[in-house]
């Protein structure tokens, strides 16, 4: 097992190192500094102390890969490429480009983020798989159909209209719960419920239909038909056989998002001001503060990569078929 | 291109959606002579779901197209112009139109001065305006255009209905006017007599179900025939911040979302289908690093690359500002450049999806045969697995498509989307949202574009599940979550 999750992890490193220099390349090299510096200071006709200076200040006046004017190892060093990307590699993201560490950023921001994430993950996955195997119940019959034309309607819409009607409804018209802003500690609840419950509904579509596909091909399987075929109801065959061997593709789809859930929802976060790393990532692309985005997306790639490799690992957990190999 | 005096405009863009539009028809033109192709488009006819929404994204693409379809029209000639320039040498106006523009040249022109709701007659705010006898007084003005024609105490509704009456018959002419259409059709076809092929077209025993597709149909042109009744003296969908109608803005979002949803495939396909079936093809190290490459993409959160992206346009954008002849120009850059991003992020999907089947197609007995007469890799290829992975191109393209036209309102928000100039649903939404919270909420502009966005959106995820119906051989295997 040890052996199997070393390699795992050894297989993500080239992953990583590709992200890093793709990362790299996007924003050094598709535009140099100078642009950027340009695109920064707003004016079209700035002048090039200012352009110098701006570099300077941020660290973008070194070469790119190879300084030939220091010695021995600064030669690697003492280089754009080694202060961004190498550091980067080893999460040491720097400072942003308004001068803000973006690491003490992260520390504080993630919690917010999971304290919508989290709840929203497990209620959503709660209701979810109720409905569904409710529906289930009623295969082949006009609730299901129903259910399941209900459901193409509810992913039809767009999220941004369950956010603002959302807002609209529960806020504004029936003023149950503030209508965005955030608080620490307990204070933080009221806060919370209205993103939790949107983020729940507008969930609601496509993971029912999802879990339905899930429990539909289950259903067909040869070990149902024995337990029916054993006298059982249909209500234990639902939920004591199906739901236990669909558990499997659900744990699976859920371990992968699992360490994502840090990043927040951009959306979500941003629409209710919840000072989370989704709201902090958009106010980097707003802000075109590219030290942010850049960190962004190398920390969403590292989590979504510790995804893949939990997955593989609760696969070989959960289904003892699955061999390490 | 000067025709008939008309400058045409060719945009990358439309140049796109042209060729695109021309690649579906020769593909329909040489699956209905091979028999075994057309085959599940033949079970796609015979769906009543397929076929009513089939209706919907018809009338979609249409507006799309005519909305492609750019020129400047003459400008008027002064005499100024005349003494100072060439004869010969034509001058246009500045201003570049569509074809679609043209049509709805009423809705273009009636601009009011700022918001006022759907049917209203007065505006929105109150201004203050000065009386004949020096007072000056607060009031709702009335509109410049909508309902100037009722008078003080007229019923509004009952003149809603009145005029609403001879669009609900010009629609279901037209309507009526298809359905002969497609039973004329029939009859050349098939040799029936006409009433033969009239009542097959209505009960569906033709080889396909007309009725959905005309019922549909006929409610889109009875709906469109009301509206454009009552817009010769209603706003009906009430107009925005600057004055301008909001069922404008509406139809003109349309090309938007198509292209986003149409040009991102057809930018990504190439890639995913070269890529996807040499990796599964050849196997060996081609296979790792195609994976290796797809791998590491996917590990990006789509977002932030299409962000990281579009950053750096915008300074490549700014610092080669004067390389641009226009400012549609520019947004149509952008517009192609965001297709290519989205097709970069969600080409691995397929791709992935091209390997695992062709990993298993090269087992297969006949190209095993293939392979023992000699038949080189590009012909194997060509002639026997891509083919048979149609399909899964098929299901993915249209599965997509809806996510696609979602993702734009998402992307406008984040404003790593279109152009602000291009008119599009989610720059509607975005400019819209903040009026939720006046007092009383400025609900049209947001609503029309949800509306424009769901029916579109219902339609495709509803026409996507009839294909992959139709096409999929194996079932629901490739719903995703």
């Amino acid at each position: 097992m040890m052996s199997y999750i070393a390699r795992r992890i050894l297989y993500a490193i080239p992953i990583l190192l590709g992200v890093n220099i793709l990362t790299f390349l996007l924003f050094f090299f598709v535009n140099t500094p100078d642009d950027i510096a340009r695109a920064q200071l707003g004016d079209r006709r700035v002048t090039a102390e200012a352009i110098e200076q701006w570099k300077a200040s941020k660290g973008y006046d070194k070469p790119m890969f190879w300084n030939s004017d220091a010695d021995s190892f600064k030669k690697l060093s003492e280089t754009v490429f080694y202060d961004k990307s190498v550091r980067m590699m080893f999460f040491d993201f720097g400072s942003s480009d308004s001068g803000r560490d973006i690491n003490y950023d992260i520390s504080q921001r993630m919690w917010p983020s999971l304290a919508i994430a989290i709840p929203s993950l497990l209620i959503g996955l709660a209701i979810n798989i109720s409905l569904a195997l409710m529906i289930v119940f009623f295969r082949g019959t006009t609730i299901d159909t129903a259910a399941v034309v209900i459901c193409v309607f509810l992913l039809s819409i767009s999220s941004l209209f369950y956010i603002i009607g959302g807002q609209f409804l529960i806020s504004k018209l029936l003023h149950l719960v503030p209508i965005s802003g955030y608080d620490s500690g307990i204070n933080a609840f009221k806060f919370l419920i209205l993103p939790v419950i949107i983020g729940v509904i507008s969930g609601i579509g496509s993971g029912v239909r999802w879990y339905r596909t899930l429990f539909i091909e289950e259903i067909s399987k040869d070990y149902v038909r024995t337990a029916r075929a054993k006298g059982l109801k249909e209500t234990t065959v639902l939920f004591r056989h199906v739901l236990n061997n669909a558990m499997i593709p659900i744990l699976t789809g859920v371990v992968v998002i699992l360490p994502l859930l840090f990043m927040g929802s951009l959306l979500t976060e941003s629409f209710f001001s919840i000072p989370g790393l989704g709201s902090y990532t958009i106010d980097g692309i707003q802000r075109q503060d590219f030290a942010i985005v850049r960190s962004m997306v190398y920390l969403g790639s590292v989590l979504y990569i510790i995804g893949l490799i939990l997955t593989d690992i609760s696969y070989t957990i959960v289904d003892p078929r699955v061999r390490l190999n | 291109m000067v025709l008939f005096g008309i400058k045409f405009v060719f945009l990358i863009t439309d140049i796109l959606l042209f060729t695109l539009f021309a690649i579906v028809i020769a593909y329909f033109t040489y699956a209905r002579r091979h028999e075994h192709i057309y085959a599940p488009w033949k079970r796609l006819l015979n769906n009543k779901i397929a076929m009513g929404t089939a209706a919907v994204l018809l009338c979609y693409l249409f507006i799309a197209f005519i909305d492609s379809i750019h020129f400047r029209l003459p400008a008027e000639q002064t005499t100024q112009v005349q003494s100072s320039q060439a004869q010969n040498t034509q001058q246009f106006q500045s201003e570049t139109l569509s074809v679609l523009d043209i049509l709805l040249a009423s809705l273009r022109e009636k601009n009011e001065t700022t918001y006022s709701a759907p049917f209203a007659s007065h505006s929105f705010t109150k201004e203050t305006i000065e009386q004949e006898d020096g007072q000056q007084t607060r009031i709702y003005p009335a509109l410049k255009y909508g309902g100037t024609h009722l008078s003080e105490g007229e019923s509004k509704l009952a003149d809603i209905l009145i005029r609403s009456l001879p669009g609900i018959i010009k629609g279901s002419l037209l309507t009526l006017f298809a359905l002969l259409l497609i039973a004329f059709r029939n009859k050349q076809k098939h040799q029936y007599s006409f009433r033969e092929s009239l009542a097959g077209v209505i009960n569906g025993s033709s080889g396909a179900q007309w009725k959905p597709f005309l019922i549909v149909l006929g409610a889109v042109f009875i709906l469109a025939a009301v509206i454009a009744e009552l817009s010769s003296v209603y706003h009906v969908f009430g107009t925005d911040k600057i004055g301008s109608s909001v069922l404008y803005q509406s139809l003109k979002s349309i090309r938007t979302g198509i292209m986003i949803g149409t040009l991102t495939t057809l930018v990504m396909l190439p890639f995913a289908l070269a890529l996807g079936i040499a990796a599964g093809y050849f196997r060996g190290w081609i296979d790792d690093v195609i994976q290796y490459l797809y791998t590491t993409l996917n590990s990006i959160p789509s977002v932030l690359l299409i962000a990281s992206a579009i950053l750096m346009l915008q300074v490549y954008l700014d610092d080669n500002q004067d390389n641009y002849a226009s400012l549609l120009e520019r947004a149509d850059l952008r517009l192609l450049f965001l297709c290519m991003i989205l097709g970069v992020t969600s080409w691995t999907g397929l791709c992935r999806y091209l390997r695992a089947e062709s990993l298993k197609l090269r087992e297969m007995d006949y190209i095993a045969a293939a392979r023992t007469m000699g038949v080189g890799h590009i012909t194997i290829i060509t002639r026997h697995i891509l083919p048979n992975v149609m399909h899964i191109v098929l299901i993915t393209v249209v599965l997509d498509f809806s996510a696609l036209v979602l993702a734009e309102a998402v992307l406008a928000y984040v404003q790593i989307g279109v152009d602000p100039t291009t008119e599009s649903w989610g720059n509607m939404i975005n400019s819209a949202r903040l009026e939720m919270a006046r007092d009383p909420a400025v609900w049209w502009s947001l609503t029309a574009a949800f509306v424009f966005m769901l029916v579109l959106v219902l339609a495709a995820n509803l026409f996507s599940d009839a294909v992959r119906d139709a096409l999929d051989p194996r079932g629901e295997s490739h719903a995703k979550p």
